[in-house]
């Protein structure tokens, strides 16, 4: 999926979560430093979210939530709270970085034992997901850092055009 | 030839009459619903309003399973038998020997069908006949186990895991024949009901919910809808194009039978995807009541009560068959209580709809169904376009739709009491906020297309109602609010008491008459399994699987938000996981010795 070979060169700028920030998640600080076509980055070049004043969010967390709320809740639960069968992302991005989101979700995950049995799918082949992967890591890690709250975002910053022209060639 | 002579022959009970509609459950309970009409109804009175307040657990048991517990235990002579989510453990209790584990059977299954089950990885129970037990495991194996040994007798593949079809139903049993469906609506998967016959797992015939007539089953000029025949390519020619392959119309319900017309009444599915814009027509026959010939599959009369759906109002649930006077004439009735908020009541021999009113006052989608004859249309719902996520379009967020997704009623089934003549219903109080959108279909993925937001109706808090139904005339009886939904099974008695569980895992007894609460106790978890009672060594027991999970699960970590609250407010309602955890386990309650 060209979407996935996209984003893995983060890999490489990935740089561990240094001490003295102020708020960190899997990924380090979540701070916004740059945007290009209404989507953030933070200082790594990570994607991240940003909220004005008013709680208004990018397009990317409010795209990401409603994506997210098709192909993910019915297993992670309304808001990224988890259900009974399925971890809180809320949660796991606190520890897990962009670049283990993305693989973990492409890939899948298997935990079966005796005493339980938790299997992802690998959705690598799915454009409802890739197609917005980054959107739905921008909602969750706004969630993770208690940035954006729960349930669909009141306001948010208009659809930039670089998103439909990608979302176009994506889901085609 | 002689002509018989009808009305002697009836008289003198030599002809199937409507009195044999399926004797209510005695001492065993040896069909998923106590008998085959779907009645959940047991003649056994031991245990009765009088005396239901002493009840005690008399023993319980771990199934070692975490994932949601549907469905219910059999009881066939003096073994109980006991089934469990993925992986679809299998136990035989000896009850008398104190529940001593005769056998137990556990398939081997690929794990990689978990995360192909939409909403947890349930199983409704197994089903009985001939000596054997029929379990449907999730990996679409059907296999056939020796009731005494727990040997394999015989299995069948009755679909493609890869492709999201999956087994959680619990299967019937009727004559020689075993009966299964399908899920995966969520998958594009193409909704079937099978018959295989029980003594070697061959597949005796496949009707499909939609295809060619072929596929379906369904004769053009034979089979009727409302009294009128189909049509030629009935379950094509409301499809754009191919789309019927990946149409959805997904068969997890539960299945009754009439031995009288010898028909197999069951329902099927939403339609794929949840996005309406993007599957224009009516969508025959997704969300639509069927009729079939046990023997043959061929289908007698359709009912599609939600055409073209907007609002993933599965058609799945139970059917339940009951004989009952409607204005001083007897009716042979079946009775449907639908995720749309609908509750129908038709002639199950014709398929004429005679009823069809909200068994929740909160339901808001249609303003009724049309039930003029001369309409154009004629037993459709009267969709409101405020409340119509096609009207609306994509990417746009319809609000307070009521009900949810998850209906007014889910699978939990309803129990009928031929002593009140009443019918008693686990129900949702919930609404929703549903937007569809694009989406692309891939095999084996999940195929959805839309968000929606679930909460209690505006001004409620209660998400759930206990209430009894009467189907005759379409008005609630009584009601018993429950602050989460109802997710668990009825249970009548002859004893008029009704029993049912709850989400926070309270096995209940309410009388049957006015819905008073006369006893309840707090089982190990959330209860969303249906409770059964049987009777062994002279002694009446009520018993019911605990487990929390299932689409009710989604919420249990979370709890359910509401929307009314205000910008930025959190308003979290009550979260589930504040009452219960998980964890199966099966709870069998009896009236204390002496």
């Amino acid at each position: 999926m060209n979407l996935l070979l996209r984003a893995v060169p983060a890999l490489a700028l990935l740089v561990c979560c240094t001490a003295g920030v102020a708020r960190a998640d899997g990924s380090g600080d979540p701070a916004a430093v740059s945007s290009e076509d209404g989507k953030y980055a933070d200082k790594d070049g990570t994607a991240t979210y940003k909220i004005s004043e008013g709680g208004k969010v990018d397009f990317y967390s409010y795209i990401g939530f409603v994506r997210y709320s098709a192909n993910c809740l019915q297993c992670h639960g309304p808001d990224g709270l988890g259900s009974t069968y399925a971890p809180s992302l809320v949660n796991s991005l606190k520890t897990l970085s962009y670049v283990d989101v993305l693989t973990t979700v492409a890939g899948g995950k298997k935990d079966v034992s005796e005493a339980q049995t938790l299997v992802m799918p690998a959705l690598g082949e799915n454009k409802n997901v890739m197609c917005y992967i980054d959107a739905i890591y921008i909602y969750l890690r706004g969630r993770s850092n208690d940035a954006i709250g729960r349930g669909r975002p009141q306001a948010h910053e208009p659809r930039p055009a670089a998103f439909s022209e990608a979302e176009d060639s994506c889901m085609k | 030839m002689k002509k018989w002579d009808f009305k002697a022959l009836l008289a003198a009970g030599i002809l199937v009459s409507s009195a044999s509609l399926a004797q209510p459950s005695g001492k065993d309970w040896s069909t998923p619903a106590g008998n085959v009409a779907g009645q959940r109804y047991s003649s056994l009175s031991q245990i009765n309003a009088g005396n239901v307040s002493k009840l005690q657990v008399a023993w319980t048991f771990s199934t070692g399973v975490l994932r949601g517990h549907e469905g219910q235990p059999l009881v066939v002579g003096d073994i109980m038998y006991v089934h469990s989510p993925f992986p679809n453990t299998v136990f035989a209790l000896d009850l008398s020997h104190e529940g001593k584990i005769l056998w137990k059977y556990e398939p081997k299954q690929d794990p990689n069908v978990i995360p192909v089950m939409c909403c947890d990885t349930v199983n409704r129970g197994v089903a009985y006949g001939d000596g054997k037990i029929f379990l449907h495991q999730a990996d679409t194996t059907l296999v056939a186990l020796d009731a005494k040994t727990g040997a394999v007798l015989w299995s069948v593949k009755t679909d493609d895991p890869s492709k999201g079809a999956t087994g959680t139903d619990a299967p019937l049993v009727v004559k020689d024949k075993v009966y299964v469906g399908v899920s995966g609506g969520e998958f594009g998967v193409r909704g079937w009901l099978a018959a295989y016959n029980i003594a070697d797992g061959k597949q005796v015939w496949r009707g499909y919910s939609m295809g060619p007539d072929s596929d379906t089953l369904i004769d053009p000029v034979k089979t009727t809808n409302l009294g009128k025949p189909v049509g030629p390519d009935a379950g094509t020619n409301t499809w754009q194009g191919d789309q019927w392959k990946i149409g959805g119309g997904a068969t997890w319900g539960w299945k009754s039978y009439d031995p009288a017309s010898n028909l197999i009444f069951y329902g099927s599915g939403n339609p794929s995807t949840w996005n309406p814009k993007q599957r224009p027509g009516d969508n025959r026959f997704s969300m639509t009541i069927w009729a079939r010939n046990a023997d043959t599959g061929a289908v007698k009369w359709v009912y599609q009560m939600t055409p073209h759906d907007q609002w993933d109002y599965d058609g799945v649930n139970e059917m339940v068959l009951a004989d009952q006077d409607i204005g001083g004439k007897p009716r042979h009735l079946l009775v449907h209580f639908d995720r749309n908020g609908f509750g129908y009541t038709l002639d199950r021999d014709t398929g004429a709809l005679l009823v069809a009113e909200k068994f929740d006052p909160a339901v808001n989608w249609a303003s009724k169904v049309d039930m003029d004859p001369k309409s154009p249309t004629y037993g459709r719902p009267l969709v409101l376009p405020q409340y119509s996520t096609e009207h609306n379009g994509e990417d746009v967020n319809s609000t307070n739709i009521c009900p949810a997704a998850l209906g007014s009623k889910d699978e939990q089934p309803a129990a009928f009491s031929p002593k009140t003549g009443l019918f008693y219903v686990p129900t949702n109080h919930v609404c929703m906020d549903y937007e569809p959108f694009r989406v692309s279909y891939t095999a084996g993925q999940p195929y959805v297309g839309a968000t929606l937001a679930m909460y209690p109706p505006k001004g409620d808090t209660n998400m759930g109602n206990f209430i009894a139904w009467d189907a005759r005339t379409g008005k609630i009886a009584w009601s018993d609010p429950e602050q989460f939904s109802v997710w668990s099974g009825a249970l009548a008695t002859s004893g008029d008491v009704v029993f049912y569980g709850t989400l926070e895992g309270y096995l209940k007894a309410v009388d049957a008459k006015t819905g008073k609460l006369l006893y309840k106790f707090k089982t190990p978890s959330g209860i969303i399994g249906n409770v059964m009672t049987y009777e062994h060594a002279g002694k009446q027991y009520v018993a019911v699987l605990s487990g929390v999970g299932g689409w009710a699960g989604i919420g249990l970590a979370a709890g359910l938000t509401d929307p009314h609250a205000g910008l930025g407010a959190v308003g979290g309602y009550a979260a589930l996981n504040q009452y219960t955890s998980l964890g199966g386990s099966l709870t069998v309650f009896a009236l204390p010795q002496n």
